[in-house]
């Protein structure tokens, strides 16, 4: 309980103090797991409404197959990056390892699947209850699909928060294509990761409880933008 | 190819009976030829010929799962079945513009105009024309001042009113109607019917699928019986309720068939 009870002390000072070194970790952090965010929404949304909308054969395997990658591990895919970006790598060349913009590619391969697989399931579900409808005013597959993308732009909102969950809080991507370099690949993953190696057990639950504030802030900020944009819905259900 | 009114007891233009089209030199506009539809191990639809002609105003009626939606559907093109389906919109095998309002119309979660606009849009209406189409269409059923509200915010009958507006703002020649009132209230009701007769009045092409015998009565000039995916009458609307009918239609009409 000491332990815990020095960990929420240690956050408030953190914090009160405005600690430079850990600012610049929150800020890398943001930066990276956004980033990642960012990119894996504007191919995952199009993706996951695109298999929402068309049928091929073996559509059913590319599903299970993309459910699967759900269970990602962040160290294979860290792992993956890393043979991908190392200097004898195809993609070595890019000179990016150990790079925030590496970092990026990891967490946003380990995030693509989530956006995918679960705008998929909901853009499928609302095409079941009323793809007819829009077909029958003249919508092509893909014109219903990404009709159902502005719909359901509530909802979508919720996948990208889960995603941006996922990336902000793996530490096996980050560690092995960032390296953790004080001051350049440091997020605040890793420095948790960091800090528990050397034993300071209190900053590193500290930097725990500040890395769930920051989150909890965003969704917060998030959730009220939620709550006006469909304050009208609200009151006529 | 068989007439527009079938049934092994069927009455109509098969056996002496007035045809069930009151215009029968109207062009067609939709034929179904020996037309089947299943659904798994489901028959909904048997063996059904069915012609549909410019300025007919169709009522389609009988008990739930006799296969009103199904036929809907399959006419809109919406469903592909076994048999014929013939289309005449200006010229042999043309699709006649077309539009078709369901019982709970989807709204997308955007402001009435916006719905509008999007109809329009899937309709491919040259940009320039869209704002004054959709204004002059929520301007017919009474929507205008809402325009900036979010669809789906509006009352049952409201939304309903706004999917009439989105079919009638693509000009269809036939306006197909799923059950549009069934799950409005009496008001509401008697809004959107005198919406259907208006725009039937102008020409347009309706059918509808109804449980509600006293609506078929006053829109419609043809009603189709419907019983276990068959059409057992297709009758003028003014015999079908004033003439013997056969006995699943009569007993339909009498209220001794559950709905």
């Amino acid at each position: 309980m000491d332990t815990f009870a020095q960990s929420a002390r240690t956050a408030l000072e953190l914090i009160v103090r405005a600690d430079h070194e850990l600012w610049q970790v929150v800020r890398l952090s943001l930066a990276v797991s956004g980033s990642a965010c960012a990119l894996a929404a504007g191919l995952g949304l199009l993706a996951g409404a695109w298999l929402a909308a068309v049928r091929f054969p073996g559509r059913r395997a590319v599903v299970t197959g993309l459910n699967t990658l759900l269970a990602l591990p962040p160290v294979v895919v860290g792992l993956a990056v890393y043979l991908l970006l190392s200097r004898s790598g195809p993609l070595g060349e890019l000179g990016i390892l150990f790079t925030p913009s590496a970092m990026v590619i990891a967490q946003c391969i380990l995030v693509l699947p989530i956006v995918t697989a679960l705008t998929r399931q909901l853009i499928g579900d609302a095409m079941h209850g009323n793809g007819e409808q829009l077909r029958s005013m003249g919508a092509s597959t893909l014109a219903c699909a990404l009709l159902l993308l502005v719909h359901e732009r509530v909802a979508l909102v919720t996948i990208l928060l889960t995603a941006f969950g996922r990336a902000i809080s793996e530490v096996g991507a980050v560690m092995i294509v960032g390296g953790n370099i004080d001051g350049i690949t440091r997020v605040m993953t890793t420095t948790i990761a960091l800090e528990t190696s050397k034993g300071d057990l209190p900053l590193a639950l500290g930097l725990g409880i500040v890395l769930l504030g920051v989150v909890g802030l965003i969704n917060a900020a998030i959730g009220f933008a939620q709550r006006w944009q469909t304050r009208g819905e609200g009151r006529a259900a | 190819m068989r007439g527009p009114t079938r049934g092994a007891e069927g009455r109509g233009a098969g056996d002496g009976a007035p045809s069930g089209s009151p215009r029968t030199s109207a062009p067609p506009l939709i034929e179904l030829q020996h037309a089947s539809v299943s659904f798994g191990a489901v028959q909904a639809l048997r063996d059904v010929n069915f012609v549909l002609r410019r300025g007919d105003r169709v009522a389609l009626i009988g008990a739930n799962g006799c296969g009103k939606t199904t036929l809907l559907r399959l006419l809109h093109g919406q469903l592909r079945g076994s048999g014929e389906r013939l289309v005449q919109g200006g010229a042999p095998g043309r699709e006649p513009t077309q539009a078709m309002l369901f019982q709970r119309p989807f709204l997308l979660r955007l402001s009435v105009w916006s719905n509008l606009l999007v109809a329009l849009w899937l309709a491919r209406l040259p940009p320039q024309a869209r704002k004054e189409r959709a204004r002059l269409a929520l301007d017919r059923v009474g929507l205008l001042a809402q325009r900036d509200r979010p669809a789906r915010v509006l009352s049952g009958g409201q939304q309903q009113r706004l999917a009439l507006a989105r079919a009638w703002a693509v000009r269809p020649q036939v306006l197909f109607l799923d059950e549009p009132t069934a799950s409005l209230d009496p008001g509401a009701k008697q809004e959107v019917e005198a919406l259907i007769t208006e725009f039937a009045d102008e020409g347009m092409t309706v059918v509808m699928s109804t449980h509600n015998l006293g609506q078929a009565k006053r829109i419609a000039t043809r009603v189709v019986y419907l019983d276990a995916g068959r059409i057992e009458c297709d009758l003028p609307t003014h015999w079908f309720f004033n003439q013997p009918l056969p006995t699943a239609a009569e007993q339909f009409v009498k209220g001794e068939l559950p709905w």
